[in-house]
């Protein structure tokens, strides 16, 4: 297969960009994404031409490293697959491919491909933790969690923290992510002793660095661990159960 | 029963022979280890390992302490615990950690530390701490908990880790493994880990890689990824208090000893290029395994050999680089651009039968091929375990049809694993519950459904057993360096045990490094960590400059992949399932060989003064070029079979056949210079608690 791609390039942070168009001839159908770009850089070293900057890491998709805007899509044309899952026979002989960084002002550029994501870890700083030193936990089977409530928790917990959701949000809002990180730990024994005050600090550091929700709900189609709608929803109630517990940690 | 193969398999025999490897090019006539290396091939004695060439390549050198308790092996970590110097809670912010690496191993540690109030410093080379490699892990967590009437304990999960690990890991560390691992469940749960759940609310557990306790702590098929999580969590909560400070995208290039001490380490940021110096009291390495000088392995892309490398070649000593964990059942590589094998959990070999064409070369659609062609070598070998033989002995078969002109596949490099009798026996329902995430999984990766058409399956690297020596107290042979997980070596021997390396990952740093390292910093009472002006640093930093640049201005003609590839393909051949003296012998004379190929004609396009992924890639590709030569002098030298090392020259009936005797020891290698010979010292082991026993799977 001949596929053209078009791919954003940029030297440094806050340098000028620009497109950049080339053409690998020999894709093949089973090609992921990324392993498209690979072979597009294999031909550019060995063309004495920079290789294209993007990240990438576990290649099976639970790592959240990678992450471009594919045809102005996080990750790509399949809903809730990450970039490294997605391939090239979802594509047609001759067409163009444009990949692009992902799109938030809350997630500069780097280089080319590559944008700086640590505003999500920032939120997880914030509060998206539970304060129990190493030793000090009870026995965890005093501890009883439903199955259900396990399960639930685990949905939300699956988040793997690619920010696909803020790219495809047009408001470059982050709830998805803090919704589910603010929905798994409040579903969890340890995680409610802090409920209260966890979701004042993630909400405020969230606000301080991303977007206000669209409610249109672009981001739970976009996102590869699947996380549920209602994440978003989630940030909104534990603000207000937050609001109502006045200054209370719990 | 049938033991032999060749009885089984008349064209066998045939394919004895050892194939020439036709694509690698001509050695240069100059290479003297190449001129042994020829001279071994044509030695027609397969019996007589090439001895000349070993002692050419390696010295013995001397027995060395790994500090044990000498109490009984159950009592050892008390003991020792109760000997241990503490360091005062208002002293302790005077002491500068560093760790390096987020996986489970060093996140812990950093956060364990950070949380006794010492002053950490945590460098990873990823954007965030969550994405380190332990997020990947799939099966679950091991934990001697006992908590069910099935006749678990943590003396039956040091026999099971001992004998799994065929006698070459320390019972010692084994014994503290089990007993910290109970209350890691405890901890990791209180963290954010959401560990699966009864239906009556208790923690919920399953049996794993033929345990016959049910010990295995889990969440769904992320267990990895919840620890990691819940891990990571527990490091952003230390660095919000001020305890730990995080260096994200800076990879460790090298460290900095000082007096005989590890006193800090060289990093690279990735984004400047910028190379700076940080001391520190004591360091930590958590870098994880060197799986991927295999070039493609189920590790992830980045997961690299560099730090544990370069703290080698200061000094610290390197354990038992040649056992390395073979997984049975990865997806194959199907293409030339697939970037790594994606490991398809071991469950699936419980409903689904491994075959292989019985004609070589088969290259009809598996549906035309009738059952009395088909070959369930797996069946007919064991048919006491059939398709169920351990990881290692299902890898060695599934590469023995493979090399022997039997795989399928495009490149002719798989075997099937069929579900077609599992669901004509079960139904297409039950064993869409057992396996539709895996099923979905393969289906995504190759765009075929396995539910009609068998999977393709081949074996492929993804666990390292050897590692940094440490002694008993983590410690390495460079006083002040610590390594945490997979790194470091003790616990696993010659074969990892299913979910016993998220445990290992978590025990070593949530509860193992923080008593061990205050107690080498204890003696460090009053002294400052190494000025950053001292001349020390000045020099290790002009070292790192001077490699980067060398790498830099190479100007050869191709980029630093290309050479992986070559190594990965050597490897694959030679220092794989199954090893023989010859091949190893060809192995090392073809690494050197390719060695001096890379710095002669590496290219690394692009500067040193900002993200250049091809120039972090060659300095790797670098390293690997030199762990591999002496990952194939320990397999050439290690003179028997012990778990995942299988000697062609040492089996009994087709098992791997150990010799106690004469080599019940870890092998801890020291690097001996740019040119001299590989030293090989030793740290005899001993079993008191589980005694040497030989392992047979027929």
């Amino acid at each position: 297969m001949r596929l053209i791609l078009e791919i954003w390039r940029q030297d440094r942070p806050g340098a000028d960009g620009r497109y950049e168009t080339h053409e690998v001839v020999d894709a093949t159908p089973e090609m992921s994404l990324l392993e498209l770009l690979d072979r597009l850089n294999h031909q550019l070293v060995e063309n004495n031409t920079d290789p294209v900057a993007f990240e990438s890491d576990c290649r099976e998709g639970i790592c959240g490293t990678c992450g471009v805007d594919v045809n102005g899509v996080p990750h790509g044309p399949r809903d809730n697959v990450p970039a490294c899952g997605q391939h090239v026979r979802d594509f047609k002989d001759g067409q163009t491919v444009r990949f692009e960084p992902f799109r938030s002002k809350a997630f500069p550029v780097l280089r080319d491909l590559i944008v700086d994501r640590t505003g999500l870890d920032r939120i997880i700083q914030a509060g998206g933790t539970i304060a129990v030193d190493a030793g000090t936990a009870p026995d965890a089977e005093t501890v009883q969690v439903t199955h259900d409530d396990a399960e639930r928790a685990l949905d939300f917990a699956a988040c793997i923290g690619c920010g696909a959701c803020v790219s495809a949000c047009p408001n470059g809002a982050a709830y998805l992510f803090t919704g589910s990180k603010l929905a798994h730990l409040a579903l969890i024994p340890h995680g409610k002793q802090e409920r209260a005050k966890r979701a004042r600090a993630m909400v405020d550091q969230m606000e301080h660095e991303f977007g206000p929700c669209s409610q249109i709900g672009e981001c739970a189609l976009a996102c590869p661990a699947e996380i549920p709608l209602s994440a978003i929803a989630v940030v909104n109630r534990e603000r207000i159960r937050a609001g109502f517990k006045k200054g209370k940690a719990n | 029963m049938t033991t032999d193969p060749a009885a089984t398999d008349p064209t066998v025999q045939a394919d004895q022979t050892v194939p020439v490897d036709d694509a690698a090019p001509p050695a240069p006539s100059t290479d003297p280890a190449y001129a042994v290396t020829r001279g071994t091939a044509s030695d027609n004695s397969p019996a007589d390992p090439p001895t000349g060439l070993l002692e050419e390549l390696r010295v013995v050198g001397q027995p060395i302490d790994g500090h044990v308790p000498t109490v009984h092996p159950r009592d050892a970590w008390t003991d020792r615990k109760l000997h241990y110097n503490l360091v005062n809670p208002s002293n302790r912010a005077k002491f500068k950690i560093i760790v390096v690496g987020t996986g489970l191993s060093g996140a812990g540690a950093a956060a364990a530390l950070g949380e006794l109030g010492y002053d950490v410093e945590v460098f990873s080379f990823h954007d965030v701490p969550r994405r380190a490699h332990s997020i990947a892990a799939q099966g679950g967590i091991n934990a001697p908990r006992a908590r069910k009437v099935d006749n678990d304990s943590i003396d039956r999960f040091v026999k099971d880790t001992v004998k799994g690990g065929d006698y070459r890991g320390r019972e010692q560390d084994a014994y503290r493994l089990g007993e910290e691992g109970i209350r890691v469940i405890d901890h990791m749960q209180a963290i954010g880990a959401s560990f699966a759940r009864e239906y009556g609310g208790q923690l919920a557990t399953r049996s794993f890689g033929g345990v016959q306790v049910s010990r295995t702590y889990y969440t769904r098929g992320q267990t990895g990824q919840q620890l990691e999580l819940a891990a990571a969590q527990a490091l952003a909560r230390q660095v919000a208090a001020g305890t730990c400070k995080l260096h994200s995208r800076q990879e460790m290039l090298d460290l900095i000893v000082k007096d005989g001490r590890a006193q800090g380490i060289v990093v690279r940021d990735l984004i400047t290029g910028k190379v700076r110096a940080r001391t520190a009291h004591a360091v930590i390495l958590c870098t994880g395994g060197y799986g991927n000088i295999y070039y493609k392995a189920t590790l992830a892309k980045n997961s690299n050999a560099t730090a544990i490398w370069r703290a080698y070649k200061r000094g610290a000593f390197f354990a038992n680089p040649c056992f390395v964990q073979i997984h049975p059942t990865a997806l194959p590589l199907m293409s030339q651009w697939q970037s790594k094998k994606t490991l398809m959990s071991e469950s699936l070999r419980n409903d689904g039968r491994i075959w292989a064409p019985r004609q070589r070369d088969d290259d009809r659609d598996p549906a035309d091929i009738p059952e009395d062609e088909r070959y369930y070598f797996l069946e007919e070998r064991y048919p006491a375990f059939g398709n169920l033989v351990p990881r290692d002995v299902a890898s060695r078969n599934i590469r023995e049809r493979i090399d022997a002109g039997y795989g399928v596949g495009p490149l002719k490099n798989a075997v099937y694993l069929d579900f077609k009798t599992g669901i004509e026996r079960l139904g297409v329902k039950l064993i869409r519950e057992r396996y539709s995430n895996l099923f979905h999984m393969y289906e995504e990766l190759t765009g075929e459904d396995p539910y009609t058409r068998p999977m393709r399956i081949a074996p492929s690297v993804h666990f390292t057993m050897g590692g940094l020596w440490t002694d008993y107290d983590m410690m390495t042979s460079i006083p002040g360096l610590f390594v945490g997980g997979e790194a470091g070596w003790a616990y696993h021997g010659a074969n990892r045990l299913g979910a016993n390396s998220l445990l290992s990952g978590c025990v070593d740093g949530w509860f193992t490094l923080p008593y061990t390292v205050p107690n080498y910093l204890a003696g460090l009472l009053g002294k400052a960590p190494l000025d950053p002006a001292d001349s020390a640093v000045a020099q290790t930093i002009a070292d790192v400059e001077a490699g980067l640049d060398r790498l830099l201005q190479n100007n050869g003609s191709h980029g630093p992949d290309h050479f992986h590839e070559k190594l990965g393909a050597i490897m694959d051949r030679y220092a794989s399932v199954s090893r023989d003296p010859e091949g190893l012998a060809k192995a090392i004379g073809l690494i050197r060989q390719l060695r001096q190929e890379f710095w002669r004609d590496v290219k690394v396009v692009g500067t040193g003064d900002r993200l250049n992924q091809e120039l972090e890639t060659a300095g790797r590709v670098a390293d690997y070029l030199e762990l591999a030569e002496l990952l194939c002098v320990d397999a050439l030298d290690r003179d028997e079979s012990a778990g995942a090392h299988f000697r062609t020259d040492h089996e009994i009936d087709g098992e791997a056949k150990r010799n106690d005797e004469d080599w019940c020891f870890c092998s801890a290698w020291q690097y001996p210079g740019p040119a001299g010979k590989h030293i090989r010292n030793f740290e005899t082991l001993t079993f008191r608690a589980v005694p040497l026993q030989q392992r047979n799977y027929k």
